[in-house]
């Protein structure tokens, strides 16, 4: 009879205490998302509370339609993260890998891959403008030492999306590590040790025994960081600016949507950007997830 | 691996041959260690160069002559410092990242308690969904809302829009505390006459408290770090450091040094948050990454 009360009270307890926190997130989603919808729907243009009115699906085929900013933006994105993330997964697999193994001085090189990833994207994002300026940066000079004629990097179109992506990978690659890190402390070390008395080789050892036991931690870091990738945007407007340079040679799909908002007050069109690139993202959180999930049971 | 060391006294493995084993192993032990060298130069050599450029002239920055003996300045530092930009930018990132953790914690610990201890996961999807959404899609119509309640440029709409990245942080780093505690604790305290909640505030949420400060440092970096929501719903008196950062570019030319002073001091909590407590925020950004 107690136990029963107990469970009744811990019942009413725990939607009390997640009602909070359900609640602020539900208000500051629902109405955006709903308003998103709506505004995707209408013509709206110039000040916030100017007069709109409902076109129906006009800026989706508006968009969509859109060869010159839409699909190159889109293309940018998906260049962008899938080449990020793929050089951050196998560069962070590899230093997993050399860092697993407890050495002297283990905790300074942790601390070191830490600064990156908890230093802020914009002075991030300047400090690489100044290493990359094409006349007076160091990255230029060093190059020159051996032989390698100036870079333009972020100065130029045909460069700057690869730069970004550079970049990027010095930020997150130790988020890659730390991540596939943790994941390789959780693993039992009897399936290794019986592959060794088998006298598999190093690289069989990893490739058929860790790896495999590894694909949970490595699917939930690329997830991770696959969401923020797509989203990239502090990195992108601190080095190229708004609408990713002057001929767009940087723009993914969320500085497109930021531009067609906040400089040019395309909200409706903007809306429909966005209602697009969110549906983008949650059809691959969830297609990633549910590999996850796939490859775990 | 001790037993693999080839044991040259059992006889079982000659002598030179256990001496050409050793050898192997000593130049991968080598190897391995010229290798963790590099990682970290290619990690820690950006940073230096901000420092560095921060006591440097504009002149001395662009000139690789320079590049690591010259005369430090304090120039730049009181150049920005004297600009009136800087520190009330400082002030503010300050005020919104605290206030924004504390209430973030606030209602964030107890739904991770609920989600951890009850398994409540599905309803706890909903928090971790804001984590998701492009911020952008957020901000056109909490511009709209909050202009209409004329509260743009105030410090509120700043700490709310902070909070909502808070909260799914905080929720998500401690969902993982809670469902590693035993609740036989909690139990132990309901039988002794707590109620529910007392058994919440009195057992489990000390125990967590090493968690919960992870959690709220991790949250203040990342309010630190923020720069989209500042951009659009600050103004000038409630700018924050990363959006007070672009006054140091202009259309003319770049003020180098001071961009990387105000870089570097940027940076100084972050990094004295990565020195003291590097294996905390390890656990606390990886806390539920190995879990899925």
């Amino acid at each position: 009879m107690a136990v029963h009360t107990l469970e009744q009270e811990n019942r009413r307890l725990k939607w009390m205490m997640l009602a909070p926190a359900l609640l602020f997130i539900g208000v500051m989603i629902v109405f955006p998302i709903l308003y998103t919808g709506y505004l995707s729907l209408t013509d709206a243009f110039g000040a916030v509370n100017a007069d709109s009115s409902f076109i129906g699906l006009l800026n989706f085929s508006d968009a969509l339609g859109d060869l010159r900013r839409f699909w190159p933006a889109v293309w940018r994105t998906l260049v962008f993260t899938v080449a990020a993330v793929a050089l951050e997964l196998t560069l962070g697999l590899a230093l997993a890998m050399l860092l697993r193994k407890p050495f002297r001085g283990m905790r300074w090189v942790r601390t070191i891959m830490m600064v990156p990833l908890l230093a802020t994207p914009v002075a991030v994002g300047v400090l690489w403008l100044l290493i990359l300026d094409p006349t007076t940066g160091i990255a230029n000079y060093l190059l020159g030492l051996v032989g390698i004629p100036p870079q333009p990097f972020l100065g130029s179109v045909a460069q700057s999306l690869p730069t970004l992506i550079l970049i990027d990978v010095w930020q997150w690659t130790p988020m890659m590590t730390l991540l596939l890190l943790a994941g390789l402390s959780t693993l039992p070390g009897e399936p290794i040790e019986a592959a060794l008395v088998d006298g598999a080789s190093a690289w069989q050892r990893f490739r058929h025994v860790t790896l495999p036991m590894l694909t949970t931690a490595i699917v939930t870091a690329l997830v991770l960081r696959s969401v923020d990738a797509l989203k990239t945007f502090d990195l992108i407007y601190a080095t190229k600016g708004p609408g990713g340079g002057s001929s767009h040679e940087a723009e993914t799909l969320n500085v497109y949507a930021y531009g067609l908002t906040f400089d040019y007050q395309e909200y409706g069109l903007a809306a429909s950007v966005l209602v697009v690139f969110t549906v983008l993202i949650i059809f691959i959180v969830v297609a990633l997830r549910r590999r996850s999930a796939k490859a775990s049971s | 691996m001790t037993a693999m060391l080839p044991r040259s006294e059992s006889g079982s493995i000659p002598a030179t041959e256990a001496a050409a084993h050793l050898r192997r192993r000593k130049l991968l032990t080598g190897l391995r260690f010229a290798a963790i060298i590099l990682v970290s130069a290619v990690f820690a050599t950006p940073l230096i160069w901000m420092v560095l450029a921060a006591f440097k002239t504009n002149v001395q920055i662009g000139n690789p002559d320079d590049a690591l003996i010259f005369s430090p300045t304090m120039q730049n530092f009181r150049n920005i410092m004297g600009e009136g930009i800087f520190l009330p930018a400082m002030v503010n990132s300050a005020v919104v990242g605290l206030v924004s953790t504390v209430l973030s914690a606030i209602i964030a610990v107890p739904a991770a308690w609920a989600i951890g201890r009850f398994g409540m996961h599905r309803a706890g999807n909903w928090v971790l969904i804001a984590r998701i959404i492009p911020a952008i899609s957020l901000l056109v119509p909490w511009y709209y809302l909050f202009a209409r309640l004329e509260l743009v440029g105030g410090y509120t709409v700043l700490v709310l829009s902070h909070m909502f990245v808070s909260v799914p942080l905080i929720t998500w780093i401690m969902i993982g505390f809670f469902a590693n505690l035993p609740t036989e604790l909690e139990e132990a305290g309901r039988v002794d006459g707590l109620s529910a909640f007392g058994a919440f505030r009195r057992i489990s949420l000390p125990l967590a408290a090493p968690g919960t400060a992870t959690a709220c440092v991790l949250a203040l970096v990342f309010s630190w770090n923020n720069f989209i929501f500042a951009l659009i719903l600050s103004d000038e008196s409630t700018k924050t450091l990363p959006v007070a950062l672009f006054n140091f570019i202009s259309y003319a030319s770049v003020d180098w040094g001071g961009l990387m002073a105000a870089s570097t001091l940027m940076s100084v909590p972050v990094i004295l948050a990565a020195v003291f407590g590097q294996r905390y925020l390890v656990a606390g950004l990886t806390a539920g990454a190995t879990k899925g």
